[in-house]
């Protein structure tokens, strides 16, 4: 087992004004590893997550992440340029609304090939194949590969959003409760393209979502979250199984059985 | 090869005026390779707690679970998770799977977990999943439709699909017919003939003479006070 963490956090805090977004996050995430971060609205989950990806900029605290050429480096204190680096090619954000991750005016073969372009490719016809081969992959006519994702239904979105963000190979997928707003047939499909994802790309990830049934599938770890700190965090099916945390029960107790 | 030194359980029911319910105390005991020890006690003694404590999904209070020498009790997440992936099988009274995954890559998903290759996985699946009677027509579909017993069986081949060194299983032939019955049990003496240390709750008697070695009363663990 490898014991350099991907991702290494540290007392990381984001206030705004008097009220705390998220406050004292420490963790260390694995290569491989899949973390979900659960919590209601307002907990914190989604500030955490966008400070992480540096999307925010944290008050404290300090983000580690173990690049290619360099090893750890805090990524707080990379430059703005190295960070966008980091953004378009070891890094994936995957947002909740997919219009928000994707260039809806652009094609679809286009939004999958942007990417690779951002990293320096440039031979059309490579760029088309594997925009092709992404499309594919998750689950896109490419028939479809000329249209513009406006034409698309909400699940179509959503999985162009993922191949646009995996094309590049990322070591690191931040995604912000990516089934969200998606029928449960729809976010069936999306589970089961990303657990293979995951296990064929030897992703790690970070799920965002208030949806339990979607971490214990597709998460190895959990922190739960409340007004802004984690008050509980360990293996996904002992959290859910036998919360220890008043907040983690009440949580856990609140779920409607299907 | 699962050995248990003074563990103990307590849950503190925190929105129900934080009861405190102690339900196991000082368990210690091991199996070793090739044995299958059932764990026995009337329901609502705490068989399933003890076997969700082996696993790790429920965490003990105090003392120690080592299986194949990594501690439940204090490993980190991964650790638990790399220990299940290799060491450590786990046959549940419940499928839980993704919606629309067909049955002959569930069954093959712990072998290709352990990057196992395609083909070889899926021979495996296959070859357990036609032993356990479950009609060809039916791999290709989602086992989320199939009748209880079929699920009960797919879970089974799922099990089974890889060669844990530690297995727990919580009543495997509930609900089955003679035939299945019949099949589970020789897979289980398959598994401890290869040296699998096995722990399992059987409420079918003759199934618990034939396969398991001795019987722990989980009775004996429970607090005197709640007793």
């Amino acid at each position: 087992m490898r014991d350099t963490a991907l991702l290494s956090v540290r007392g990381l805090a984001k206030h705004y004004g008097a009220h705390i977004g998220c406050t004292d996050v420490t963790f260390d995430l694995f290569p491989g590893e899949v973390m979900g971060i659960v919590g209601e609205s307002g907990s914190g989950k989604s500030t955490l997550l966008n400070c992480l990806a540096g999307h925010l900029d944290p008050d404290h605290g300090e983000v580690f992440f173990d690049t290619r050429a360099e090893g750890l480096r805090d990524t707080i204190q990379m430059s703005e340029p190295g960070r966008r680096m980091l953004g378009r090619t070891d890094w994936a954000f995957v947002h909740q609304h997919a219009r928000d991750g994707l260039r809806m005016g652009v094609s679809a073969g286009g939004n999958v090939g942007e990417r690779l372009m951002a990293v320096g490719a440039r031979n059309y016809a490579d760029i088309r194949t594997q925009a092709e081969d992404w499309l594919q992959r998750v689950e896109i006519d490419t028939t479809r590969i000329d249209d513009r994702p406006t034409t698309f239904s909400g699940g179509m979105q959503q999985r162009l959003q993922i191949a646009r963000n995996l094309v590049t190979g990322p070591r690191l997928v931040f995604m912000d409760e990516p089934t969200g707003g998606l029928d449960v047939s729809v976010q069936a499909r999306l589970l089961d393209l990303l657990r293979g994802l995951v296990r064929n790309m030897g992703l790690s990830a970070i799920i965002v979502t208030h949806d339990l049934a979607v971490v214990r599938l597709l998460a190895d770890r959990l922190m739960v979250m409340k007004s802004g700190r984690v008050v509980e965090a360990g293996l996904t099916d002992q959290v859910l199984d036998d919360p220890q945390h008043p907040y983690t029960q009440l949580l856990v107790s609140s779920v409607l059985q299907v | 090869m699962i050995e248990l030194e003074n563990v103990s359980k307590t849950f503190t029911l925190h929105n129900q005026g934080a009861a405190v319910i102690e339900v196991l105390t000082d368990v210690s005991f091991s199996i070793k390779p090739g044995e299958c020890v059932a764990l026995t006690g009337a329901s609502g003694a705490g068989k399933s707690t003890l076997m969700r404590m082996i696993y790790g999904n429920y965490k003990a209070q105090s003392g120690a679970i080592k299986v194949g020498g990594v501690d439940l009790v204090t490993a980190a997440p991964r650790q638990i998770i790399q220990l299940r992936r290799e060491h450590l099988g786990y046959v549940s009274q419940f499928l839980r799977v993704v919606p629309r995954v067909p049955t002959l890559d569930v069954v093959a998903e712990p072998l290709l977990a352990l990057g196992t290759p395609e083909d070889q996985a899926k021979a495996r699946a296959a070859t357990l999943l036609s032993d356990l009677n479950i009609p060809q027509g039916l791999w290709g579909l989602s086992p989320t439709t199939f009748s209880g017993g079929e699920q009960q069986r797919v879970n089974i081949a799922r099990g089974f699909a890889h060669t844990y060194p530690a297995m727990l299983l919580d009543e495997p032939t509930a609900s089955l017919d003679p035939k299945n019955r019949e099949v589970v049990l020789q897979l289980i003496e398959q598994a401890k003939a290869r040296g699998a240390a096995i722990a399992g709750i059987f409420h079918d008697a003759a199934a618990r003479d034939r396969v398991c070695d001795r019987e722990i009363d989980v009775t004996c663990f429970t607090p005197v006070a709640a007793a």
